[in-house]
């Protein structure tokens, strides 16, 4: 369906008939007009087709004005800048624009997936619950794969987003939202009451609808007020105005997300670095809204051929780009609103098979005028269906019948010829942003639709959003609300005033009855993009679907990209009737942000690549790096992997660092060890509060290694504390642990141990730190001429320090996390990377090499010692991974002593902490593999623990692994299976410990 | 997003500048007397928790500024925050008295107990 002319002559006062814009639309090359947008300058050139349905790929065309089109969905741009699902009526055209239809395969005009509306009717209301269940390997290998082909909204854009977004925060006193009538005016008297006003609007241009509506300001036409209004703010001081902005969530105290499209429309700023998209988060003492009304459609037999659209979309394609919906069309509506599209369509050329009105009469100024221009009115009637050829694609004329409200069957049906329509079932406020934030709702049963109700933020609605229709009224209520938002505000006088002709009310339609059944392809769509028909609801009625909340989510009603925008009232209507309910009594479901989508872009702003997250380095940072390190993130940290050398593979040079520790001496960056100095009069009370076991007993000098629970008895962090003084400690956390164990002591001091005179204060970046592991460490710690005694006797296991090494000034721990004689040197950080250099010259002759944190974690695997994070997941008690010795029986409370007494902590069969060795040493097995009861042929299995660290020990030549299994500690020597994908691997319960039991190579 | 006030440092700022740390009021039974505390009132004190609809009385903690803890009084219904005061305090004496539900009940013993002139900061 091509090649008509629908461009009219003239008329169209947004487009600029001397600018001409070439683009494409799925590959052919079309040309429009400065000022068209996607759905108007493809119209014009005769394609009305724009896509397929969700669920049964009809063809589709345009339906709307605005941010309500939920047929119209087009992707704009190729490869990296492509955006899907975008509303062809919003899309501002330029030169060079790229615009592809979407939901369609093969081709729009061909359809594969059209068959799925000659099988519709195996694809009732909730069809997703009913036949995608069974049987289970028709979703794997038919309808997953038909689905993901065939449809789907959209594709992704390919490759990495090439253009820049920006996040702003702004304040103000007055935000409007919407710069209709009502909101120009609320803006006016806010901002010369001398507030700071923000205004913004979706569209590109102020107004509204004030250009498509009836009724003088001042006595001139509406745009006149409009301009000057609009040149009134722009220039003042006081008023942030913004265009191409949408506000699409309001959360509380009235903290907004406005959406700006910048440059979307301008390619040309777009290459200069222009930020394509803006999200702004406002803040705003008062919010206006001033969103206005979306035209409902109506729900007849086949509403949703391409031909059918609201009545305000086609008055706009004439009034505001010159183009023609169709040849001739027909207008149907319950209101008098749409009569002024047919008055419209008459002036610019378009014929007018006649104004179908539901109502009996036509006793009306509309009326009127309708007649006095030669329009025929043809009252009392309804659509009972349309005529349409080649698969929907063409339109060719209605069926029309007499409406008598609750009527079954249609008789006396007569036929009128036309290509297109124009309907309007009436006007539902834009209250989607009033009810994000807990805004309620009052049914207005003039309008037949919600309005704003109560609200707990500052926030009001105005005009049409508000359900005020009438200009004069709407001009009204935006001043008033301007000047209240301010406090001081004082009605002025000389307000403009509106007039304009009084409306007969409308009468609801929700159903417009056919003369078949509802589905021999009689459909009548209430959710266009969800295809969801009056008859899915009515059969979700039937099927004890009560609460609207309930069948919204079994019809998928409502829960397309446009969030109900025009299926919402609708569905209600027809919900209402089928049940013989009023529809307050069937309720309304909730409109959840975002009001239209917005990018991921402008979500992510300027936080991307380098920005997305700061990292910390160590003072070894760069020498890290220029040895060719592995980084490995740990929280914000980047700690050195593994150091490969030329020719090494990761596994190479991570055995290679493991074998220098286990026999020569290794050196290790921990700077990143979380460092908190706990220092006052209650600083060793306090520590014993925390602290699993004693540490008031900890003599100066010495360390000790402290396990931290939970108050639900759940091991959350490790690590050793040294004593530095009678009030004064130094507490090592895990590394990724250090905010948030300095957060936890904070929280207990100021929370619960209020009496206790105790300072926390982290230093974890003052220090950087060092271990200096393996059987050849007190040599080279000799090397480096320590001013205090390094002998076996005078600094034993487990003692510390603080003196200098040469000229370096250290504290210095006997502490070992691998099992070697090793100590961890600590000095202030500036003068971290001296130390470091010397200690490799020191270690130089003893074949000191640097090792990275995956060999330490295997160090520590050898050793059986735990990693929190690793051995634990929060569900881990001290008696689950074999540390009860470490908590006190002597201490009257601790955290989370108590709850280690409670009956399920110390019931039989918890999982307990074991060591694995697998039958074939070379099998590492994958971390969180499950151990099971009883291997089976498929899943489900019974599970019975599993692995939490697994690595290869070149130190045994074997894999090692612990894991936690249930009731593990006295089924040594048992051999447990791990299924895996592939295989099934087995391997032995043996004590946690793999490597020198003793202890004797730390203790030297 | 809330607003939220510090009484302790003045600051003022988004929700994500302070970090909301549950209810307030809430007493660890061992730290009175470790000796007794029944599985019972282990469980209370760890899980149970209220959910007014209305006055509900939380601790929130000033991330971003003094790091200090405080106790807020907030309405969950129009989320607006009706007093800030110390983390060893007591609300003021009005709100203890607007209390419902559990929390009215919470508070019985202790409007009884308090002199007006304890009254916590209100903002
Ligand atoms: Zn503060």
């Amino acid at each position: 369906m091509s090649g008509k002319p629908y461009r009219l002559a003239q008329g169209g006062r947004l487009i600029d008939r001397s600018k001409k814009v070439s683009f494409t639309f799925d590959g052919q090359s079309m040309t429009g007009f400065a000022g068209d947008t996607v759905a108007s300058a493809v119209l014009a050139n005769g394609q009305r087709v724009f896509g397929r349905s969700f669920k049964y790929h009809r063809p589709r065309g345009v339906v709307g004005l605005g941010s309500e089109e939920m047929n119209a969905l087009v992707g704009i741009g190729e490869g990296p800048r492509h955006e899907p699902n975008l509303r062809a009526p919003q899309v501002e055209l330029h030169d060079g624009l790229i615009a592809q239809s979407q939901n369609r395969w093969p081709s729009l005009n061909f359809d594969i997936g059209a068959l799925n509306s000659k099988l519709s009717r195996f694809i009732p209301g909730g069809f997703y619950y009913k036949t995608f269940m069974w049987p289970q390997a028709f979703w794997k290998h038919v309808y997953e794969p038909m689905i993901r082909r065939a449809a789907g909204l959209g594709k992704a854009p390919a490759g990495s987003d090439p253009d820049t977004y920006e996040h702003m925060h702004a304040h103000c006193d007055v935000l409007v939202i919407g710069a209709g009538i009502a909101g120009l005016a609320a803006a006016e008297a806010a901002q010369a009451a001398g507030a700071r006003v923000i205004i913004c609007d979706e569209t590109p241009r102020f107004g509204g609808v004030a250009d498509l509506s009836a009724g003088t300001i001042d006595g001139a036409p509406q745009l006149d007020w409009v301009h000057t209004r609009a040149k009134l703010l722009a220039e003042a001081g006081n008023v942030h105005v913004m265009t191409r902005t949408t506000a699409v969530g309001h959360w509380h105290h009235n903290h907004l997300m406005l959406f700006e499209r910048v440059s979307d429309h301008d390619p040309e700023g777009l290459a200069r670095g222009t930020p394509r998209h803006r999200l702004w988060k406002v803040r705003a003492k008062h919010v206006i809204l001033a969103t206005g009304a979306l035209e409902r459609p109506i729900a007849f037999a086949n509403n949703d051929r391409p031909g059918i659209m609201l009545a305000t979309a086609a008055r706009g394609l004439v009034e505001r780009h010159g183009v023609a919906p169709g040849m001739k069309g027909v207008v149907f509506t319950n209101n008098d609103d749409a009569y002024l599209t047919a008055l419209s369509l008459k002036r610019a050329g378009v014929a007018v098979a006649g104004i179908i009105d539901v109502r009996q009469g036509t006793d009306s100024a509309a009326a009127r005028d309708a007649r006095n221009a030669g329009i025929e009115i043809i009252p009392g009637h309804a659509i009972a269906g349309v005529e349409s050829g080649y698969g929907g694609l063409s339109l060719s004329g209605v069926k029309i019948a007499p409406w008598r409200k609750g009527q079954g069957r249609v008789v006396n049906e007569s036929r009128l010829a036309c290509d297109f329509i124009a309907m309007s079932g009436g006007f539902n406020p834009v209250v989607n942003l009033w009810c994000h934030n807990g805004g309620k709702l009052t049914f207005d049963s003039g309008l037949q639709s919600y309005r704003p109700g109560k609200h707990h933020d500052r926030i009001q609605a105005v005009g049409a959003a508000n359900g005020t229709m009438d200009l004069a009224a709407a001009l009204a209520e935006g001043y008033a609300a301007g000047e209240a938002a301010v406090k001081d505000g004082e009605p002025k006088a000389g307000r403009s005033k509106a007039e304009s002709a009084p409306q007969r009310p409308l009468e609801p339609i929700w159903f417009s009855p056919a003369t078949g059944k509802y589905n021999e392809g009689n459909k009548h769509f209430i959710d266009f993009q969800n295809d969801v028909t009056a008859a899915d609801l009515e059969l979700a009625q039937r099927e004890g679907y009560e609460s609207v909340e309930h069948t919204k989510r079994y019809t998928t009603f409502g829960m397309a990209t446009d969030q109900g925008k025009t299926s919402n009232l609708n569905g209600l209507g027809v919900l209402a009737e089928a049940t013989g309910k009023t529809i307050p009594e069937i309720g309304i479901t909730t409109f959840r942000p975002p009001y239209t989508p917005f990018s991921f872009g402008s979500i992510a702003g300027s936080l991307t690549k380098n920005l997305f997250l700061p990292v910390r380095r160590t003072p070894i940072f760069r020498w890290h790096k220029a040895q060719n390190a592995v980084f490995e993130p740990v929280g914000q940290w980047r700690r050195a992997y593994t150091y490969p050398r030329a020719g090494e593979d990761k596994h190479q040079s991570i055995n290679r660092e493991i074998l220098a520790v286990r026999n020569k001496v290794g050196l290790l960056d921990a700077s990143t060890l979380g460092k908190i100095e706990i220092k006052g009069p209650d600083a060793a009370e306090f520590l014993d509060r925390v602290y699993t076991n004693m540490f008031s007993t900890l003599k100066v000098g010495r360390c000790r290694y402290g396990l931290m629970m939970n108050e639900l008895g759940f091991l959350i962090d490790d690590g050793v504390t040294v004593r530095l003084g009678d009030d004064h400690f130094l507490m090592h956390t895990t590394s990724g642990g250090a905010d948030r164990i300095a957060a936890w002591l904070e929280e207990w001091l100021q929370t619960e141990w209020t009496q206790y005179k105790v300072f926390v204060t982290p230093v974890t970046e003052q220090w950087a730190q060092f271990a200096i592991a393996g059987p050849k460490a007190r040599e080279v710690l000799s090397k480096l001429g320590p001013d205090f005694d390094i002998s076996a006797e005078g600094f034993a296991h487990m003692a510390m320090k603080q003196g200098k090494l040469g000229s370096h000034p250290v504290r210095i721990y006997r502490i070992s996390f691998s099992g070697e004689l090793s100590y961890e040197v600590a000095t202030p950080a500036n003068l971290g990377r001296g130390l470091w250099d010397a200690i490799l010259s020191a270690g130089a002759e003893f074949g000191i090499e640097a090792y990275g944190t995956e060999a330490l974690h295997v160090l520590r695997a050898e050793k059986g010692y735990i990693v929190i994070g690793d051995e634990t997941d929060g569900t881990v008690t001290p008696g689950d991974v074999g540390l009860d010795g470490l908590v006190s029986k002597k201490k009257a409370d601790f955290i989370g002593k108590r709850s280690l007494e409670q009956s399920f902590l110390r019931s039989a069969g918890r999982k307990q902490l074991v060591g694995l060795l697998t039958e074939d040493p070379k099998d590492v097995l994958p971390d969180g593999a499950y151990a099971v009861r009883a291997v089976k042929d498929k899943p489900p299995m019974e599970m019975i623990g599993q692995v939490t660290s697994t690595y290869y020990s070149p130190t045994l030549d074997h894999s090692i692994a612990m894991a936690l299994i249930e009731n593990g500690r006295s089924r040594m020597g048992e051999t447990l299976s791990f299924p895996l994908d592939d295989k099934v691997v087995k391997a032995k319960i043996t004590d946690p410990v793999f490597y020198d039991k003793e202890g004797s190579r730390q203790n030297v | 997003m809330l607003i939220v006030h510090c009484p302790v440092c003045g600051a003022e700022g988004d929700e994500t500048d302070f970090h909301y740390g549950g209810e307030a009021h809430i007493r660890r039974p061992a730290t009175q007397d470790p000796t007794t505390v029944s599985d019972a009132a282990q469980r209370d004190y760890l899980f149970m928790r209220r959910n007014p609809k209305g006055l509900h009385f939380e601790r929130w903690r000033c991330d971003r500024g003094c790091g200090k803890w405080f106790h807020a009084v907030r309405d969950t219904v129009t989320m607006d925050f009706k007093a800030t005061y110390g983390i060893t305090e007591l609300p003021p004496r009005e709100l203890m008295e607007a209390a419902s539900g559990e929390w009215a009940a919470f508070f019985k013993d202790k409007l009884d107990a308090a002199k007006p002139s304890r009254k916590g900061k209100s903002s």
